[in-house]
């Protein structure tokens, strides 16, 4: 497999593999945060992966960039890729209530789909979470169908809704605090995906799936009563 | 306890940031100029990165209600104990009722302020830094303003009053070292050296989360997009004006604009102080050169804290 390294002044090393936003080149990132974080290497502070590469932050008191290349490239030797590894499948509820989806309009007519058939599509498959950035928490998924693609709002609006879930260009998502915003909107998550309250407030990892299914607005309301309560957790399966 | 007065511009409890948490999205956070946290914490005797409080171009009023050492350092903001001037990297005993008033910067931009034991508040994933994007962390995800109270921790036993370095100086010509990557391959040799030897001028566009320059555009090969990856503290951006931005302590943590350089860890303070109308030139130096710079830095602080 293709990699480099490129370099952040003292601060971090990027590992960047084959630039193409793919499952496979993906799984490669997700893989060797894995092994890194098992070998605990002296000196690594923390670690970002994204679509195509990972960045490896280091105390270069502790390791020099030298040093800590031979010890990825060593790792990356013995690297076996192929298959997620204990990947998990967040079954996240989304209602596709009107209330919640102010674009579904502009989804429907830009794709020629039916409301339900729009929904259904979306709900059809687990999405990769090829990577955690923009706000705390905010996955960016890959793997939604072509046919749903949507280009975002002309104007992006002011704020978004937190657990807003939605499409932006080939891409979905949840929302996972409120913030601004171009994508278009097709349902809420009563989820808090986002938790500043949990000692991990993160509900997912790179390298995990997120299936939507969903809910009509009374069991949206029922879920939100438990969110509210401490009493939910979304139905987690084992990736194949 | 130091009760706000006043809160000043934009004043904030900070240490070290956050770490292990880029991965999830969140954003380090922690003092723009960490070379002056860990001066004052120094000549303190505290924790290097204990909690401080940072100060953006207008100073806090505050109250003591107790006895308490303290140290104020970074840029000069003509501050005060009662009527008397304080001098900057000092240790000073404040009374019970004395009143600091901070100023506005004269030289600098930030300062930053540290007590005996550090500032104690509740940590957040396990660091005292204010992210203000999500509210929390810090003193109560925000800035200071009046009537907030905060609580100090226990002085360490050898703390000194009057013990000191020598202030630094801020020229209004910033000279920061940095190293090309991670996309320098992305510009054109003439983009490169351009970089390298242009004078950037310090725009008004300029925050925790970075400060945009004014300068000569840079034209990269073939569009300065990339697929998003990691950013760190120092990171310079080219986005599509060709212009400069660097990314600072309250970065994104992944974009996808190419970096053409990286300011070196040691040199980020330097950036914390600059003002608007400054201007910044960049100077190449390897990684290697860049790793030198902070492991003196950190031996510094060693010899500091020994003495």
């Amino acid at each position: 497999m293709f990699y480099e390294f490129l370099s952040n002044a003292d601060t971090a090393l990027t590992v960047q593999f084959e630039r193409k936003i793919s499952d496979e080149v993906n799984g490669f990132v997700t893989a060797l945060a894995a092994v890194i974080e098992d070998k605990k290497i002296s000196g690594v502070i923390e670690l970002i992966p994204t679509f195509t590469s990972l960045t490896v932050l280091y105390d270069c008191a502790v390791i020099r960039a030298g040093r800590l290349k031979e010890e990825i490239s060593s790792l990356i030797d013995s690297m076996s890729v192929g298959g997620a590894k204990n990947a998990k499948i967040y079954n996240i509820p989304v209602c596709y209530d009107e209330q919640f989806s102010p674009d579904m309009g502009n989804v429907t007519e830009h794709t020629g789909l039916s409301r339900d058939e729009v929904i259904a599509l979306h709900t059809s498959k687990p999405y990769l979470i090829y990577m955690l950035g923009f706000l705390p928490g905010f996955a960016y998924l890959g793997g939604m169908d072509e046919r749903l693609a949507t280009p975002r709002l002309k104007s992006p609006r002011l704020e978004i809704f937190e657990g807003a879930v939605g499409i932006g260009g080939s891409q979905t998502g949840i929302y996972p605090i409120a913030s601004p915003g171009g994508w278009q909107l097709l349902g809420k998550t009563p989820v808090k995906v986002f938790d500043p309250s949990k000692e991990n407030p993160i509900l997912y990892k790179a390298g995990d799936y997120i299936k939507f299914y969903p809910v009509t607005l009374e069991e949206y309301e029922k879920i939100e009563a438990k969110v509210r309560a401490g009493e939910y957790t979304p139905e987690i399966t084992e990736a194949e | 306890m130091l009760e706000i007065i006043t809160g000043g511009a934009l004043s904030t409890v900070q240490d070290a940031g956050r770490f292990g948490v880029m991965k999830n999205g969140f954003t380090q956070s922690g003092a723009m100029d960490s070379h002056s946290m860990k001066l004052a914490n120094a000549l303190l005797k505290n924790d290097l990165n204990a909690p401080v409080i940072e100060m953006t171009m207008k100073g806090l009023t505050a109250w003591f209600d107790d006895e308490t050492y303290f140290c104020l350092s970074g840029g000069n903001f003509s501050a005060k104990l009662n009527e008397n001037k304080i001098e900057r990297n000092t240790v000073y005993k404040a009374k019970k009722n004395d009143i600091i008033s901070v100023g506005a910067a004269t030289e600098g931009f930030r300062c930053c302020l540290a007590v005996g034991g550090g500032f104690r508040v509740p940590l957040f994933m396990g660091s005292a830094s204010t992210n203000l994007k999500i509210s929390l962390g810090g003193y109560e995800g925000r800035k200071l303003r009046t009537y907030d109270k905060i609580e100090t921790g226990t002085p360490s036993p050898g703390i000194k009053e009057g013990d000191c370095v020598p202030a630094a100086d801020y020229p209004a010509v910033i000279e920061v070292g940095a190293v090309p990557g991670p996309q320098d391959d992305m510009f054109t040799g003439e983009d490169i050296e351009t970089f390298f030897c242009a004078e950037y001028t310090v725009t008004s566009e300029l925050d925790r989360m970075g400060i945009r320059l004014e300068g000569p555009e840079l034209q990269s090969k073939s569009g300065k997009d990339i697929i998003s990856d990691g950013i760190v503290f120092g990171s310079v951006q080219i986005p599509n004006s060709g212009k400069p931005i660097i990314l600072m302590a309250d970065h994104q943590t992944t974009g996808g604009y190419a970096k053409i350089a990286t300011v070196a860890g040691a040199e980020l303070s330097k950036l914390a102080q600059a003002r608007p109308g400054n201007t910044i030139r960049f100077v190449k130096m390897s990684v290697e050169e860049a790793e030198e710079l902070a492991v003196k830095e950190k031996q510094y602080f060693e010899e500091l804290l020994k003495r």
